[in-house]
This record gives structure tokens, sequence and C-alpha cells, in this order.
């Protein structure tokens, strides 16, 4: 076990895929003398060659259309999109090329691509660098979408994903880079948890809270909070946002009868609309009130010195999860 | 170049700064031309001997490839019309351009199509059936891309020409020996991907062949809404050497071609051909290019045909005898009755094939969304309860 950052277990990962399988390359704007602007790739051009570590032109739609082709002759690409807002250019190769060229050749060629996109808010920065556009790559068929919240699952996750035959998003809370925590080297793929399950990351009963990414730490810290006000919140990190692993959500909620969903990305049309609606679907007879969605605005990612208001924080979660429990809340008064 | 075990830079290989002006396969401007309209071979000192190898009888084969392929256009827009296809893209016009090029190729090259290039199929070893299915609506695919080294056809414009230029790199990577052709169209030059498979492609010096079908029209649009310059002229400025060759003679084509071909092999890098041809046709069978295109024009490029201007070089050199006629013609006969039948006789595919290949693994919403229209359509089977309604 050892004691790692985020982004440095993201490297350790990636690293550890270049080891396993020649046919694994990195490319992306900046990932190799630099190392990413993040330094996620530090020090892996220089150990693997520019060759596997592959420095791209500025052309995102570049990067994933040439990462179709490198899949079609049997190499398994690993892209960076330097930042959320930058990866709309690709959005075509992805949606048209990456999501559907399995189920166009009916299973001819395969697609194991991997898109790794620092996503989410919180570190001040201009705009175009905090976006969470997770939703868009949900809404496609032929992708798994995942968000990793810890070390340990940015390590392991990250292999899986490039292991995976099918293409991934991989989505890395940025503000979450230098956290650290233990990281196993030593896991094991085969057994770890696969790449669309989800994890009950803390144990309750009164309230089931869903998050992923970069709220997963933010909900976990608002569940402590609620233990002082004696209510038991479970808290769900979804890791796998497409396919969501719905059986763990509503084993929760048969328990708990309440639901708070919350991510950084706006609220109509996001994620937390479909796990409502599905949870409603598939376990109605047990919820005791309607889920609750506690979410980015449905406004553009605000300046940095308005994001924390966009942004729902600890205080947002509580709001909510008093709402779910019909406890006094912001909106005492207007619901129904 | 991508392979750089010996620890040398990826950009090593790119031209400097005032080389990449300099274009040593253009034809001072003019159009690559080894037969005239009227079938007389012209020669040419650079390109001669790049087809010094195509005797009679290869000549011959080459007419016989450009008539089956446009007796195969021919069968499929009739199939259209009469229902059994949704649509197709006609050909009629592009014969020399696509048989040129393909039959350039080697079976280990690997081929990046859009969707109207069936000539280049059929020259590839695609079935009949494969050429037909996706026009029949009964797959989204033809043939394993594998087995002919040919992708599925690519329908959003100028895509292709990325997923070459990554097939390309991949070769390097692998220090194989193979080239990498995409085709495409004049419109596809406007697109970004285009562009930016410009842009990669000789970044990289990969071993990659831009062959642009300039057939004057997307859709309704002349080329001219595309571009100011001619299109052999655009690759240049990205340091990519070009061939602008009258797509309409084959011979020409196919030493265009093999020159470019030759050059990535060798890593000489990528190479834009410009075939300038005419679609004589709609852009598919669902277009009506009398809206917007004037007959004369037409009738100009019907007196440049490809293939009457292969038969006039036949003629003059005695090669079009009843015997070769009729061998000609017994083939694309044949190949016209095979596509009507595979056509015809195509199994449908089952409704829950629909949930099928969305991914290579089981997927958890796929599996459970299948389960419940599987549930709906079992519904129709049982029987009705009395009252039930």
């Amino acid at each position: 076990m050892s004691k790692l950052t985020f982004a440095r277990a993201i490297n350790a990962g990636l690293r550890k895929s270049l080891e396993n399988d020649p046919k694994v390359v990195l490319m992306g704007e900046d990932i190799g003398a630099l190392g990413g602007v993040f330094r996620v790739t530090d020090g892996l051009q220089k150990d693997f060659g520019k060759h596997r570590v592959i420095d791209s032109p500025l052309a995102e739609s570049g990067i994933i259309g040439t990462a179709v082709g490198l899949a079609y002759r049997g190499y398994r690409p690993v892209c960076e999109i330097q930042f959320d807002g930058f990866i709309y250019p690709a959005f075509d190769q992805i949606v048209s090329q990456v999501a559907k060229m399995h189920y166009r050749t009916q299973g001819r060629v395969k697609m194991p691509i991997t898109i790794r996109v620092p996503f989410g808010g919180g570190i001040g920065s201009p705009e175009h660098h905090s976006e969470s556009p997770e939703a868009y790559f949900t809404h496609t068929s032929g992708l798994r979408v995942v968000a990793v919240s810890n070390p340990q699952d940015a390590y392991t996750m990250i292999q899986q994903a490039i292991a995976s035959d099918d293409p991934v998003l991989y989505f890395e809370p940025k503000r979450r880079y230098h956290d650290k925590g233990d990281v196993d080297e030593t896991i094991d793929l085969s057994t770890a948890l696969p790449l669309d399950k989800a994890a009950v990351v803390s144990s309750g009963s009164d309230v089931t809270l869903v998050a992923y990414g970069p709220l997963v730490k933010t909900a976990k810290d608002a569940a402590m909070a609620a233990a002082d006000e004696g209510i038991s919140v479970e808290v769900i990190d979804l890791r796998s946002l497409a396919p969501v692993d719905y059986p763990v959500v509503e084993a929760s909620v048969r328990k708990t009868g309440r639901l708070v969903i919350t991510h950084e990305a706006g609220q109509s049309g996001g994620l937390g609309a479909e796990i409502a609606a599905s949870i409603t679907e598939r376990c109605f007879n047990y919820l005791e009130s309607a889920p609750v969605r506690i979410t980015g605005f449905d406004v553009p990612y605000p300046y940095s010195k308005l994001e924390m208001h966009h942004l729902p924080d600890l205080d947002r979660i509580l709001d909510g999860v008093d709402r779910a429990l019909g406890r006094r809340n912001s909106l005492s008064g207007l619901e129904g | 170049m991508l392979t750089d075990q010996a620890g040398k830079g990826v950009h090593q290989d790119t031209p400097g700064p005032g080389q990449s002006a300099q274009n040593p396969l253009r034809t001072g401007g003019n159009l690559l031309q080894l037969v005239s309209p009227e079938g007389e071979r012209i020669s040419h000192p650079e390109f001669d001997v790049w087809v010094k190898d195509i005797g009679d009888e290869q000549l011959c084969s080459l007419y016989e490839d450009m008539t089956v392929i446009r007796r195969i256009d021919a069968e499929a827009t009739a199939l259209q019309r009469q229902g059994e296809l949704a649509l197709w893209p006609p050909l009629l016009g592009q014969e020399a351009s696509q048989i040129g090029s393909s039959r350039s190729l080697r079976d280990d090259d690997f081929v990046f199509p859009s969707y109207r290039e069936s000539g280049v199929a059929y020259v590839r070893g695609a079935h009949l059936t494969e050429i037909a299915r996706v026009w029949r609506g009964n797959a989204s695919y033809g043939w394993d891309p594998q087995r002919i080294n040919l992708a599925t056809p690519q329908i959003i414009i100028g895509s292709q020409s990325l997923h070459a230029t990554g097939y390309a790199m991949g070769v390097q990577l692998d220090g194989a020996n193979t080239a990498v052709l995409a085709y495409f169209g004049d419109g596809a030059t406007s697109e970004g991907d285009v562009n930016e498979a410009m842009v990669f492609a000789a970044s990289y010096q990969a071993p990659v062949v831009f062959f642009c079908q300039n057939n004057h029209w997307a859709i309704s649009e002349p080329v001219r809404i595309q571009s100011h310059v001619q299109l052999a002229d655009r690759p240049t400025g990205f340091g990519i050497p070009s061939i602008r060759v009258d797509g309409n003679d084959v011979l020409a084509v196919m030493a265009a071609t093999r020159v470019a071909l030759d050059r990535a092999r060798k890593g000489g890098g990528p190479t834009f051909i410009e075939a300038v041809t005419y679609r004589m046709g709609p852009h598919t069978t669902a277009d009506d290019p009398t809206r917007y295109r004037d007959p004369i024009e037409l009738e100009d490029w019907a007196a440049k045909d490809p293939i009457l201007r292969l038969r006039k070089l036949l003629e003059a050199k005695g090669l079009l005898t009843d015997d070769v006629e009729a061998r000609v013609k017994a083939k694309a006969d044949a190949v016209a009755a095979e596509l009507r039948s595979s056509c015809i006789d195509m199994q449908d595919p089952q409704p829950l094939d629909v949930f099928n290949h969305v991914y290579s693994t089981p997927n958890s919403w796929i599996e459970r969304q299948k389960d419940h229209y599987s549930r709906y359509l079992n519904s129709f089977n049982q029987p009705v309860e009395e009252g039930a309604l």
C-alpha cells in the first residue's frame, strides 16, 4: 500500500498499462515532455518513448479520429482531452465513430479507446476549464462512462478502462488531483470491483445520497455532518455513469426510502434526472418522498468568483437531505 | 515518423520552412493525363514508367472491371426504383477513378472509403450481397473490414480521413510495409477532419494517401463553393505533395496512385491525389440534379466518359474484339443477376437484433431493455383472456 496523490495514482495506472500491453499508446496535447498540464502523464514519454506517449497536434477531433484508426489497426489508444470544455471539437468523432463502430460493424471492429477527461470546477479557472459534460456522453449508446472519486479507484479503473474492449470516457475530478490516498498497486484487476459497479462508500439507513467524481468527498463529509444531528446517510459512489449500477442504488433506496442525487453538472436533462426517474420506476413503492437533486444550475459554468454558488457544497447537500426527510429546509412551504 | 526506436524526435521528417511550398509531384498545374478523351495514348516522361507493365490483357481487364461496376451501379439504381433497396449512391462517371486507384492497391494495404466507393469494394473482393446489404437497410455494414482490408464505408463526410491517418500511424508503429488510402470527395475538403488529417499525416509523415475524387458536386453545391483554388493546391500548404490527375483516365489514375502508394511504403509520407472526374448521376437515388445542374455541363462530361475513352484506346489497339466484348458483357450480366438475386433473397434481421453489438460485453441498460422488449413482443403471442379488454 502506498500513499499517492490522485494524479500520481492515474500516472501509476497508465504506467502499468503501458508496461503490460505493447498495444497501449497515449495521445494528447502536452502529454510528453511537460507531462500534461496536470502532470498526470509525468515521466511516461521519457520512459516509454515518443512513439508510445505521443504529443499530438492541437486538434481534438484529430486526436480521437486518429485513435479510431489506431484501434482499427489493433492498438489501445488512451487519449487525453486537456480540459472538459475542449472536448467538443471531438464530439463528432466520439459520438459518430467511437461509440458506433462496434454496432456498425456488428462486432467486427472494436474500439478499445480510453478518453481521459479532467472535469468539474473548483479550481478558479476561466471559461471552458470547469465543465461537467458527462451527460452528453451517458446519453450516447456505445460508450461506457466512468467518473473516479479516489486514488485507489483512479489507479484501478484507468487500467480497467484501458483493458475494456469498449470505449470508455474516464472523467477525472481535477480539483481532487492533489488529494492523497492509500493505493494498493498490487490489486488484481480480475477480482477488483468491475468498472460498471457502484460502491456504497458509507452506510446509512435514513437517506440514500448518490454522488460521483469530485462530489463523493463532499457527500461523505455531508454524511458525517448529518450524523452529528442523528441522521444516517448512505453514500453511494456511482463510479460508472453509463451504465448506472441501479441494483446498488435500488437496494439502498429500498432500505432508506429517500433519495438525494448530487452532481456539478446542470440539472435539466442531467444524470440526476435519469437516476430519479429510473429509481422512481424501479422502486416507487419504497419511496417515502420525492427524489431530490442538488446540482449545478442550468447556467453556463460561471466565472470563478461565483463558482462556489454554482457548485453543490456540504450545506446545500444537507439542505437536500433535510428536504428528502421532510425536515425544515430552504424550500419549506414551497413544495407540492 | 512515429517509429523512433532510436530516440529521435517525432517531427524529424517534417519538411522545414520553405520546403513545404514545393511539390515535387505537381505537373505544372495541368491534369496528369495518359489517355486523351479521344483514346490516344499520351506519353509522359515521369509517369509512363509507373504503368509500363499494363499490357493488353490488363487493359482489357480494367475495361471489364469498369464495365462491371457501371453495371452494378445501374442494377442497384433499378433495384432502388423497384423498392428493393432503400437508397443507392450512384458512382456513374467515376469508374476510372475507383478502378484505377483500387487496382493499384496491394492486399495488405488498408482502405477507408466513403459511401460511394462500391466499385472499390468490388475490386477489394466484397461479395455483392455485402455491397447491397447496407442500402437495403439490413445492416449498417457490408463486409468484414479485416477480411478485405476495407473499412466500413463512411457516411459522415471526411471522417474517415482521420481514421486512415491513425491507421497509418499504427502501420508506422508496427514497422510494416503497408500503405493506407482514404477516399473522399470535393465536399469533404471543407471539413475540419480532412484538414486535421492532413495536419496529423504531415506531422508524423504517416504512410497515407488522400484520394480525393473531385466529382464537381457535393449534392447540389458545385466545387467552387468549397474552394477558390484547385483542390490539389490545398495540401501543399500542409507540406503534403499532390497530384492532379484526370480522374476519367484509368491509366493516369493508376500511375498517380502507384506513385503515391510507393512514396508511402518507402517512408516518404502522405500524398494527396485530386482525381478530377464527374458525378454523372444524382448524389443518391433520393436526389434530383435537374434542380441545380446545367444539362450542357453533363453533355460536356459525357464526352469525357471514362469507359468510352478506354474503349477508344482498346479499339485503336485492336483489342476490342467480339470475344472481349462478349466476355465482358457476360460477366456484367452475371454480376448484375447475382446482385439482384442476393438482394432479393437477403434474410431480414430479427427484431431483437436491434440490441446486438452495441457493446462488446454485456451492458445492464441494454440487457434490461432487450428483456422488456422481448416480453412486449411475446405478449402478442399470449391468448387474450376473456374480459381482459
